[in-house]
């Protein structure tokens, strides 16, 4: 794979990730448990699509065939979108909503700290202006997750299971292929075992406060970065492609 | 003839569409403007908060307000880096912000705000430092929900980026 390849495939994990989280967290507009939370999760989501419009934008610019944002988010089928199992699980109970992005948080922070300093200059701006949003997102999930796991004895039972059942996609976070080494040679993209001590730190700490327990690294569901998939991704592709499937071209 | 300081007298109408108690010189977004020979205006803007939908808004506004004015041709340009801060948003700017209601960020070398400890606020309302945070996020990406223990008021405050 030549490094253009690579860069256009990073570019596009690092694009999916974000906008099936964003898709996710904006199922919750209208249905959040509370006025606040409803709105925090909405502007969590619009952070979220607006790092990865700059990154499919990138995208298409590296691939070089003319596909802009919309064509990479709307006109490419499951096995093409390469996001992580983590970000396309359920909402599930509020416990479920916030401990996924809690994960994804404790993953994001540094790894965007981290590509600040790419040679790539258009992820390292792409990473600058998201590492500060990051800082609130990490702040927002942490809370709730104290809050739940140092809550009522419901609330702390719900959260560990929410960590339980969804720890098991955490390890397709730290997953380096052959095409993420060799960009980490070049200098393009973190080497994930150095973000994945500040993940840990962070997870350590906040699980700790929340006196939730941190599950065992059992069997962990990955190959998400190859295009494989839960069964969930497609329920959500068909919602979210629908307009452009059914009225190619189609503009606000 | 257009020339830069006419283009910036000219900036000074387009607002903010989300706050248009300030307008996009004082939000401190115009990174640069340049005129070419054929009277062509550049102007480069940076997105607030990434995902600001009303960055789509002010580049149309900004286009229109120069093109009704008689500006030949304008291009927006988009720029991400350096990344924008709310330092950046000018003394006028903060000013006009709290007499709208909106309590304008403290600064970013403040940078407890960021990781997590609580700033004092002053109402803008009142001007009360007694006042509490109700949740971080607020009704655009660029605010967050405060209420004033004092005056009772709930505000929005512009978070420090």
């Amino acid at each position: 794979m030549s490094q253009q390849d690579a860069l256009f495939t990073y570019s596009l994990r690092l694009a999916d990730d974000l906008l099936i989280l964003s898709h996710r967290l904006s199922e919750w507009c209208g249905h959040g448990p509370v006025l606040e939370e409803d709105i925090a999760l909405t502007n969590r989501a619009l952070d979220h699509i607006g790092e990865a419009r700059n990154l499919y934008t990138y995208a298409g610019q590296v691939e070089g065939k003319g596909r802009d944002e919309d064509a990479l988010a709307y006109l490419r089928n499951e096995r093409q979108f390469v996001n992580t199992k983590l970000v396309e699980q359920p909402n599930g109970d509020y416990a479920h909503t916030i401990v996924r992005s809690f994960l994804f948080d404790a993953y994001h922070l540094p790894l965007a700290e981290a590509l600040t300093k790419s040679t790539d200059a258009q992820l390292a701006a792409i990473a600058a202006k998201a590492v500060k949003e990051a800082q609130y997102h990490v702040k927002h999930s942490s809370d709730w997750l104290i809050r739940f796991g140092d809550g009522t004895e419901e609330s702390h039972r719900r959260a560990q299971e929410a960590l339980d059942n969804l720890w098991t996609y955490s390890g397709d976070l730290f997953v380096m292929d052959a095409v993420h080494q060799d960009l980490v040679k070049a200098g393009i993209a973190p080497d994930l075992t150095k973000t994945k001590a500040a993940f840990d730190a962070t997870v350590d700490r906040v699980l700790a406060e929340a006196t939730l327990k941190r599950p065992a690294d059992g069997f962990m569901a990955t190959g998400g970065r190859q295009g494989k998939h839960s069964e969930h991704l497609g329920f959500i592709l068909a919602e979210m492609q629908y307009l452009q499937r059914a009225y190619p071209g189609a503009e606000w | 003839m257009i020339t830069k300081a006419r283009i910036l007298e000219l900036l000074d109408y387009v607002k903010d569409p989300e706050i248009p108690a300030i307008n996009v010189l004082e939000l401190g977004v115009v990174r640069q403007v340049e005129v070419e020979p054929d009277g062509k205006a550049i102007i480069t803007i940076t997105p607030t908060y990434t995902g600001c939908p009303a960055m789509d808004v002010m580049a149309a506004d900004i286009k229109k307000e120069l093109l009704e004015a008689g500006v030949p041709a304008v291009e927006v340009k988009m720029s991400l880096s350096p990344a924008w801060t709310t330092d950046w948003i000018t003394e006028t700017g903060k000013r006009k912000l709290k007499e709208y209601g909106i309590a304008p960020p403290e600064k970013t070398a403040d940078i407890r705000a960021l990781k997590g400890k609580q700033p004092v606020v002053a109402c803008p309302q009142c001007g009360s430092p007694n006042t509490v945070m109700l949740s971080a996020f607020g009704s655009t990406a660029c605010k967050a929900l405060w209420k004033c223990n004092d005056c009772l008021e709930p505000f929005d405050q512009f978070k420090c980026l």
